[in-house]
């Protein structure tokens, strides 16, 4: 079954592109050849019903399945042009480039203030203490969590509410200032308030980074996205406008998840 | 159809509902009982301890008049400084002059009746004050084995008569053992002392800890966090935990083909002693931090890698803090059994007589659990108090470590 790939999409230059990629975990593969350009300009959803294998693909992009021992990834995947599975790429600064962020809120049990501070310290971004005052106050700022702590910055970042947690993990990415960022469900563990911010939140980042966001809610989907690609067992079956997805899908299967036969 | 009763209101189900309360209730009695019967034993045996070793910190000392005057002793300021003292002392015929005073105070073989190495307490106390030497000064010292065990009422009878006299003549009385905190072991109860027991247990710790806690904790961040999951680390891991249940009497055979194998001259040394000891706790400490490490979310770890964290990084800013109220549990754990063995440094000769504190880490010295079982096998009976004075002392060293060791642990589980 080959990828449905809509043809009315702008030839903008890809951020990052993956070509042919498998993810094995074992003998298991996860992710079947799949090919997809991520843009700049816009925010890129990747929608599927559970075990797809959407968060996996989005795992290989800054190369957090390294951590996982048994798993191995085929194909390639470039950022700006640049092989990141290639060992003479470094690692480290992939993921100073490519942040992310996880479905469960997970600041360092830490102050708030460290928890922002902590990227550019290990990276060395910022000279002397005003300097990283700053940078923790611009990515608070960008977060749209400065207003509520800036009073308490030497609070426990896990004493705050689930969604300030999410915002403040989005901080965190933000502040050693990454080129693209991943979310994985990052409002599944929240409620719908809190789930509005982050979307706020999505909404005002677009454009100053490149924005992949995986998620469960088709409704969110729609919501934040531009682009689309819906994922069904370990294939990429559909990738479009997301207002295409959603209202003229190709595939029979895109059709059925959208108007919730599966999932 | 009405009449059907609903399954739960059935008298079969009350009945068993009324037995499952039962079983609840017995439950519950049976281990507050668990928990009342071991109070009571722990407050019995503390109890017990505590008032024989009040007796062990003391002693039976006789009251003795030295009119230095006539004595002839001389104290040079400029040699009492130094270590000398007791030798030029002892050479002036210190020891005579004391047993000639000791006569005058006490009567007939009044020598006899106080300990052969008295004279050292009068000894230090001139070199503390030199002064003493020009005047008339009355002495408390050690009453000899045989009046301090009439004086508790039993040897022999005349002993016990001569003990009563002195006492009723406010000549022998027992006054708390200043002196059982600086001094070690000797063959006279009434002279022993602790510090030397105490001295090597302490330095002997000082090895243990140095050794085991950095070899430990990195093994168990190693074995966690970089080690490839195969069968050689299986192996390892299998080899660790058997490590950790090995009777501590194969450590000291160990330490003996090993350790005094390879340093021959440190034998009864806490160098040796406390490297054996690390042996021992170190796969407890190593069991210990992989659980404290295991039990660190992998978010945490997660979240330090995607902002662009190395291994290392990750390691020492994040797990390491997270795990360590964990891993320091487990090293007060090791600490604290190592701190009460005595098995293992029977075999390497720490099971030795040792009349002065060890100066050193390489000096022949003894610990504190093995004072304690070479006193109670002492045929005098002033050995027992002593005994149950040294367990107390070994308790209280114990209860500091652990206090201690709580105290950090808390102050790292605030900070994060």
């Amino acid at each position: 079954m080959v990828t449905v790939v809509h043809e009315n999409l702008e030839s903008t230059e890809a951020k990052m592109s993956a070509r042919d990629v498998s993810v094995f975990y074992g003998d298991k593969k996860a992710i079947d050849n799949v090919s997809i350009d991520i843009p700049t300009e816009y925010v890129t959803a990747f929608i599927g019903p559970s075990g797809c294998g959407k968060s996996t693909f989005l795992r290989s992009l800054n190369r957090m399945n390294d951590t996982i021992p048994s798993a191995r990834v085929e194909g390639e995947i470039t950022l700006d042009g640049e092989d990141i599975y290639s060992p003479k790429l470094d690692v480290v600064q992939l993921r100073a480039r490519v942040g992310m962020v996880f479905q469960k809120p997970n600041p360092f049990p830490k102050s708030i203030y460290e928890n922002v501070a902590y990227g550019p310290k290990i990276h060395g971004f910022a000279e002397g203490k005003d300097e990283l005052d700053a940078i923790v106050e611009k990515s608070l700022r960008r977060a749209g969590l400065w207003e509520e702590v800036k009073e308490r910055l030497q609070d426990s970042g896990t004493a705050l509410s689930g969604g300030q947690q999410q915002r403040l993990c989005i901080a965190r990415a933000i502040a050693v200032d990454p080129e693209v960022i991943l979310m994985d469900e990052p409002c599944s563990a929240l409620d719908p308030i809190a789930t509005a911010k982050i979307e706020e939140l999505i909404d005002e980042l677009n454009g100053r980074y490149a924005i992949v966001i995986v998620t469960h809610s088709m409704q969110q989907a729609a919501r934040v996205s531009q682009r689309t690609a819906f994922f069904h067992l370990g294939k990429m079956v559909e990738y479009g406008r997301t207002s295409d997805i959603f209202t003229n899908p190709i595939e029979q299967r895109t059709q059925d998840y959208i108007t919730g036969r599966y999932g | 159809m009405s009449e059907q009763i609903a399954p739960t209101r059935t008298p079969v189900f009350e009945a068993r509902l009324k037995k499952r309360y039962a079983a609840e209730k017995r439950f519950r009695t049976m281990g507050l009982g668990a928990i009342v019967f071991s109070i009571t034993v722990l407050l019995y045996l503390l109890g017990t301890m505590t008032l024989n070793g009040i007796g062990g910190f003391q002693r039976a000392e006789v009251a003795v008049p030295i009119d230095f005057t006539q004595a002839g002793i001389s104290a040079d300021p400029a040699v009492m400084d130094s270590s000398g003292a007791m030798q030029s002392l002892e050479d002036q015929g210190l020891p005579q002059v004391v047993q000639y005073f000791a006569d005058e105070a006490l009567g007939e073989e009044g020598a006899a009746q106080i300990g052969g190495q008295a004279w050292r307490d009068v000894a230090a106390a001139i070199a503390a004050d030199p002064g003493i030497v020009e005047r008339q000064e009355t002495f408390w010292l050690p009453a000899s084995a045989n009046l301090a065990s009439g004086y508790e009422g039993e040897g022999s009878q005349e002993m016990q008569a001569l003990a009563a006299s002195l006492a009723a003549e406010g000549k022998l009385e027992k006054n708390f053992d200043v002196g059982f905190f600086s001094r070690a072991d000797a063959t006279n109860p009434q002279q022993v002392g602790i510090w030397g027991a105490l001295k090597g247990s302490i330095l002997t710790m000082i090895v243990t800890l140095a050794l085991a806690f950095p070899i430990g904790v990195l093994a168990a961040l190693y074995l966690e966090e970089y080690a490839p999951k195969n069968k050689w680390t299986d192996v390892i891991e299998l080899s660790i935990n058997n490590l950790a249940a090995v009777p501590s009497i194969i450590f000291g055979l160990l330490g003996l083909a090993v350790f005094l194998t390879v340093f021959p001259n440190f034998r009864s040394a806490p160098l040796i002693g406390g490297m054996t000891l690390a042996l021992m706790t170190m796969p407890v400490i190593v069991i210990a931090g992989r659980n404290a490490i295991k039990a660190v979310p992998p978010s945490i770890r997660d979240g330090a890698l995607a902002v662009g964290a190395s291994p290392v990084q990750v390691v020492f800013h994040h797990v390491l803090p997270l795990a360590l109220p964990g891993i320091l549990t487990g090293t007060i754990i090791g600490m604290a059994r190592a701190l009460g063995e005595t098995a293992p440094l029977l075999m390497i000769g720490m099971r030795a007589f040792v009349a002065s504190p060890p100066d050193d880490f390489t000096s022949p010295a003894t610990v504190l659990p093995m004072q304690i079982f070479l006193w109670s096998d002492e045929i005098d009976r002033g050995f027992v108090e002593r005994t149950s004075a040294a367990i107390i002392v070994l308790l209280l060293f114990l209860l500091v470590m652990n206090g201690l060791a709580i105290y950090l642990r808390n102050k790292f589980e605030k900070k994060w």
